[in-house]
């Protein structure tokens, strides 16, 4: 395990969270941009853990504000997903471009 | 009785009329409405009568002086500790004095009224303004405070122009309400600048505590207003030759005067209130009430002597020669305005201020005889359906009550014994004698010229050829009759009134006293007038049309009441409006239009900007906030510290 530095799983933990914006901002699909957001937040915990392991393996702050993150998520994806069905009922789709009403 | 209770009755009567007709203009009926605002009005003249009474006789002098009486003060605009505006009411013998005057004139206009406007489409809207001018009235006489007469003086221009407009189907009527009321608005400017420069220096808006500041010798206020001065002349005189501006438009003083013949185009008896005996004497109210502050600078009496005799002389040389019956009145209410103004400014401390007694002495005899002349002039236009003196003539038979009062009034205007204008008239001579003496042989011309032209008046009316009357048209009903007979009887009385020893200026007061070998001469050139009149006028002749013939050109002069009107227009539609309103009208276009647009298309177009960022599209604004992350990012790792 210690042979793999840390650079590397910062590389990957960066790599991921790009990986998401970029999802963010090219997709269109609700479900695809909840998916992007899974990813970034992701990418933050691997951030944490990785941290957390290689700088103070004594403590357990970091995994556990993982632990937090990965809950958050869950209900963050409950309510998007509430979100993308009310969404659904009234304009019969899921693109973020067909609900433009808000503006102006 | 002379409590705040009574006098607000009295001044809220009419204005209680004023409501009630106004709002019901359409649902009270005829005589209704009518009698109503005749009923409270008469009422209101009882009780100004009865406090006339209480003042002078029972209450009487103390220290040989009417003291003014304050019933009634409120704070009403408190704008720091140095501008504060008081609403007050104020009782002092010339407000007890013109309070009788108004109201019963005002009653007397309701009661002929009933008669004269029967069947008239909106009799209710005509009593309601009646009620609303007699109000505003009221309000400027017993008003203790410069701005609250400043209010009151515009309410009664309105009333005015509601009145003079009242038949706004015609459209010289329309036209006169509004000359009457630009003019009027006009020299008000001139009122209210005065206002300004004299409470600016007086710090104080209230009458009686500026007249005691500014009057005050040694006062820092007095000092102030006189040192005080723009091109040569003192802030004083400043602010007095602007309130007289007001007073004199509205007093149709010359050159202001010309809305006053054009008023005419209001109802008769809305003349013989408004424009006879009331609102025309305004100026010479707003002169007297202020006169202390008058009599500090000389050369502004010297300005209301000068406009007031040459507003008299050149108001009866006018006179002469009118043919309708209400202009020749017109014109006669003008020249003895100029003599109450010339007497006012010929007081002087010397004879105890005989001008200023004699200038209100001859406002209250002229209210009544004045009045009674317009409502007798009403009495035969409503019979003749006519202003024109041509189509009169013989009226004498058919209308007895109406040539008979109709006779004394122009025997009083014209300043015969025992007749109220005689006393009156005589005074005003006196104080003009030891005075000025130029000014009193005018006078003394322009008195002969006023019996001339009033029993040339007369004669034409009620003389002279006989023409086919409608024999169905009577003198009109007792209501019309019985105005005419009241008010002569005033006429009658008026003279032989203690007026000397009940308004005067000063400390001490002269008794009036008939000077018998200095009436001759003034009592001989009037009834020198009345025969010269009874000679062209009385049987139809071709005295006249040579007379004319030999006069030629002043009388054609005469005749268009010296072009006057024509110089107006001239001034204003080939001097003002090119040179100075289309300027104006090109700057406000471009300029101030222009600046107020490009201000609002600035904003405009940022809007438009701003618009375009809330497109509503999720990911645009995913994108704001990565920029703004990325600037927060900038400040605090380059910024920071």
């Amino acid at each position: 395990m210690s042979h793999i530095p840390l650079q590397h799983v910062l590389i990957f933990s960066t790599a991921l969270f790009f990986i998401g914006m970029f999802g963010m901002f090219t997709r269109r699909n609700l479900i695809t941009l909840l998916m992007s957001v899974e990813l970034m937040l992701n990418s933050v915990n691997i951030n944490l853990a990785a941290f957390n392991k290689y700088l103070y393996p004594q403590q357990t702050g970091g995994l556990f504000l993982a632990l937090f993150i990965i809950i958050i998520a869950a209900a963050e994806a409950a309510i998007a997903i509430a979100i993308i069905i009310n969404l659904y009922r009234s304009h019969h789709s899921i693109d973020v471009d067909d609900a433009t009403e808000m503006k102006y | 009785m002379l409590n705040v209770t009574n006098i607000l009755i009295i001044l809220f009567l009419p204005f209680i009329n004023f409501l009630i007709l106004g709002l019901g203009s359409r649902s009270i009926k005829q005589p209704v409405s009518g009698t109503i605002a005749t009923v409270s009005l008469l009422l209101a003249a009882g009780l100004s009568l009865m406090i006339g009474y209480q003042y002078f006789i029972v209450k009487g002098m103390v220290n040989g002086a009417f003291p003014p009486i304050e019933l009634f003060r409120y704070p009403w605009m408190v704008f720091g500790s140095k501008l504060t505006i008081d609403m007050s009411l104020v009782l002092d013998p010339l407000t007890v004095m013109m309070l009788v005057v108004v109201t019963s004139v005002s009653a007397m206009v309701h009661l002929f009224s009933l008669g004269y406007m029967k069947g008239e489409e909106r009799y209710t809207t005509y009593y309601a303004f009646l009620g609303l001018f007699t109000f505003s009235m009221l309000g400027l006489l017993l008003a203790g405070n410069l701005f609250q007469i400043y209010i009151f003086w515009e309410l009664v221009g309105v009333s005015s122009f509601l009145l003079i407009g009242y038949y706004f189907s015609k459209p010289s009527a329309v036209a006169a309400a509004k000359k009457a009321f630009i003019v009027t608005r006009f020299a008000d400017l001139g009122f209210l600048i005065g206002i300004l420069i004299l409470s600016f220096y007086g710090e104080t808006l209230d009458i009686a505590t500026l007249i005691q500041r500014l009057t005050a010798p040694a006062g820092s206020q007095s000092l102030a207003i006189q040192t005080a001065g723009w091109l040569g002349i003192s802030a004083l005189t400043w602010g007095l030759a602007m309130i007289f501006i007001g007073g004199a438009g509205k007093s149709a003083m010359f050159p202001l005067h010309i809305w006053l013949p054009d008023a005419m185009e209001g109802p008769t008896p809305v003349s013989a209130l408004i424009h006879a005996a009331t609102m025309v004497v305004a100026g010479v109210y707003l002169v007297a009430r202020l006169f202390p502050i008058f009599q500090l600078s000389a050369c502004i009496l010297d300005l209301i002597t000068y406009t007031g005799i040459f507003s008299a002389f050149f108001a009866a040389i006018i006179a002469c020669t009118q043919t309708d019956i209400k202009r020749v009145l017109a014109y006669s209410t003008m020249s003895q305005i100029g003599y109450m103004m010339f007497s006012l400014g010929i007081a002087r401390p010397e004879d105890h201020y005989l001008g200023y007694m004699a200038s209100l002495f001859h406002l209250f005899t002229h209210a009544f005889f004045k009045s009674l002349l317009f409502l007798g002039a009403g009495a035969v236009i409503h019979m003749i359906h006519s202003n024109e003196m041509n189509k009169m003539g013989g009226l004498r038979k058919f209308m007895p009550v109406t040539h008979i009062t109709f006779l004394i009034a122009c025997l009083a205007i014209a300043g015969i014994f025992p007749f109220a204008g005689f006393f009156s008239k005589e005074e005003i001579l006196l104080a003009t004698y030891h005075a000025n003496f130029p000014v009193f042989v005018i006078a003394l011309c322009t008195s002969g010229l006023t019996a001339f032209y009033m029993f040339r008046l007369y004669f034409s009316i009620f003389w002279g050829k006989h023409q086919a009357h409608d024999p169905h048209h009577s003198e009109g009903t007792f209501t019309m009759k019985f105005p005419l007979m009241l008010l002569m009887l005033c006429t009658l009385v008026a003279g032989f009134l203690p007026f000397s020893s009940w308004i005067f200026q000063g400390d001490t007061h002269e008794t009036s006293h008939i000077n018998w070998k200095f009436s001759l001469v003034p009592l001989s050139l009037s009834t020198l007038g009345i025969l010269i009149a009874a000679y062209f006028f009385r049987k139809p002749s071709s005295r006249v049309a040579d007379t004319l013939m030999w006069m030629g050109g002043i009388y054609r002069i005469s005749k268009n009441k010296f072009y006057i009107d024509e110089i107006y227009l001239w001034i204003t539609q080939r001097v003002l409006f090119p040179l100075v309103g289309k300027p104006a009208a090109w700057v406000d276009k471009n300029i101030i239009d222009g600046t107020v647009n490009g201000v609002g298309n600035f904003v405009g177009s940022i809007y438009y900007f701003i618009r375009g960022m809330q497109s509503g599209k999720l990911q645009d604004y995913l994108l704001y906030f990565l920029a703004g992350i990325a600037a927060w990012m900038v400040y605090f790792i380059y910024i920071w510290k």
